[in-house]
């Protein structure tokens, strides 16, 4: 559990891609009762989602969300000196799509390009990654962009899994700057916990074969998918949450010498409602402060902590506030951070 | 303690029409499902400070087996 402090680094503006094509989740009910859909969404408070049509990749999403953030920052491209990609819905198994973003994007082949791959936790981890690259002082500019596929992960007929997730992707500009202030982040991971969420097959481990795409019963339940495809233990997620979260955050309060009081936004991960509605009674807190994009996006993954940022706080984060974020999930991984936004630029929110 | 555990159980299923016996076979309730089940899970770890994985989950079946799974557990 390293605590990382940085100062006078900081996100200086942040954009979202979306796919245009929305996902009722009330209509997405081939394989299921209709009471039975609509109960799944009354409980996990996801209405809508949405899904990227063939072809478009996060990197897509990612470089969409880039060129509008560059743009309306008027940042200077050669000034971007790293690119940092996050995903676990890369274009390619090699290359790293950082490298094929640097080209896309038409930045500099002096820029320091690579991937990083981590599930609900990786924009945290990424962030603490990026900021201290930043805070050596050697880069101008960073560009994190993290983007997720993630409603191909799992099989439509497996109702555990199959209302809940979504596809996204953001773009955040990190500089060094003496207006922002301290940064704080714990960084965590407990592999003992792989099985909770896990796709099985298509790595090294267990390569894809003609068995591993068979549809199979997969419960007691009539839960039917592949091995392709996402598991998840949703009891011992819930536990893991429970056992993992509220003492992580007390823990970086408490690093950061602050109190939930001075918090202005705890952006937890959306992965669902009725997670996000544990938290904040857990911890109690003031539902005002704790913005979701639940309801509207679904769990992007990595993706739901900036997407929420961006599709709710726009207009809401002139001058100095102070956000805890909290991201937790497959590996187990998760990451904690309380940080100053100075003045953070927010993009509209690009469809694609 | 064990009726304050029934009224959790009461309060995190929702049951509001009846009275429960510690012999009765609570995944069997018409209120049972899976997010049921983490209400209760956080409702059993908030009062009595006790998480219950679901390898455990599968192998309890009335409340005096939860009951006791708890007392265990603290």
């Amino acid at each position: 559990m390293p605590l990382l402090q940085f100062d006078q680094v900081g996100i200086r503006g942040m954009s979202a891609a979306v796919p245009a094509h929305k996902i009722i989740n009330r209509e997405y009910s081939q394989h299921f009762p209709a009471a039975d859909v609509a109960e799944i969404v009354e409980k996990t408070g996801i209405e809508e989602r949405r899904f990227a049509p063939e072809g478009i990749c996060a990197s897509d999403l990612c470089q969409a969300a880039a060129e509008k953030l560059i743009a309306d920052l008027g940042v200077d491209k050669e000034e971007i000196d790293l690119l940092v990609f996050v995903s676990q819905t890369p274009d390619y198994r090699m290359p790293a799509t950082a490298v094929l973003l640097q080209e896309r994007l038409g930045l500099s082949k002096q820029t320091m390009a690579f991937d990083m791959n981590l599930g609900c936790s990786a924009f945290v981890y990424a962030l603490s990654v990026v900021f201290s690259l930043v805070q050596t002082g050697h880069i101008r500019k960073a560009l994190l962009l993290d983007g997720e596929t993630r409603s191909r992960a799992y099989y439509p007929k497996d109702r555990r899994v199959a209302f809940l997730f979504g596809d996204g992707g953001v773009a955040a500009l990190i500089e060094k700057n003496p207006n922002y202030g301290k940064s704080f982040f714990s960084l965590n991971s407990d592999g003992s916990r792989e099985e909770l969420i896990k796709i099985k097959a298509g790595g090294y481990r267990f390569p894809s074969s003609t068995e591993t795409v068979k549809e199979k019963l997969v419960d007691e339940h009539g839960n039917i998918s592949t091995e392709e495809h996402g598991y998840m233990n949703g009891p011992d997620v819930f536990n893991f949450v429970i056992q993992e979260i509220p003492s992580d955050i007390k823990r970086i309060l408490s690093a950061a010498e602050t109190d939930k009081d001075a918090i202005d936004y705890f952006v937890f991960h959306q992965a669902n409602a009725f997670m996000n509605g544990y938290l904040a009674k857990k911890l109690k807190l003031p539902l005002e402060k704790v913005p979701s994009s639940i309801r509207e996006f679904g769990n992007t993954s990595s993706v739901s902590i900036p997407l929420t940022i961006v599709s709710q706080l726009q207009g809401k984060l002139e001058g100095k506030k102070k956000l805890l974020l909290s991201g937790f999930g497959v590996g187990m991984s998760w990451a904690s951070a309380v940080m100053d936004f100075q003045d953070c630029f927010i993009s509209d929110l690009v469809e694609v | 303690m064990e009726a304050k555990f029934l009224e959790v159980i009461k309060e995190a299923l929702e049951i509001e029409d009846r009275d429960l016996a510690m012999g009765d076979k609570f995944k069997e309730f018409d209120e049972w499902d899976s997010l049921a089940q983490l209400t209760l899970i956080a409702e059993l770890d908030d009062n009595f400070g006790v998480t219950i994985q679901s390898g455990d989950f599968k192998k309890i079946h009335t409340l005096q087996q939860l009951f006791e799974h708890i007392q265990n557990g603290q």
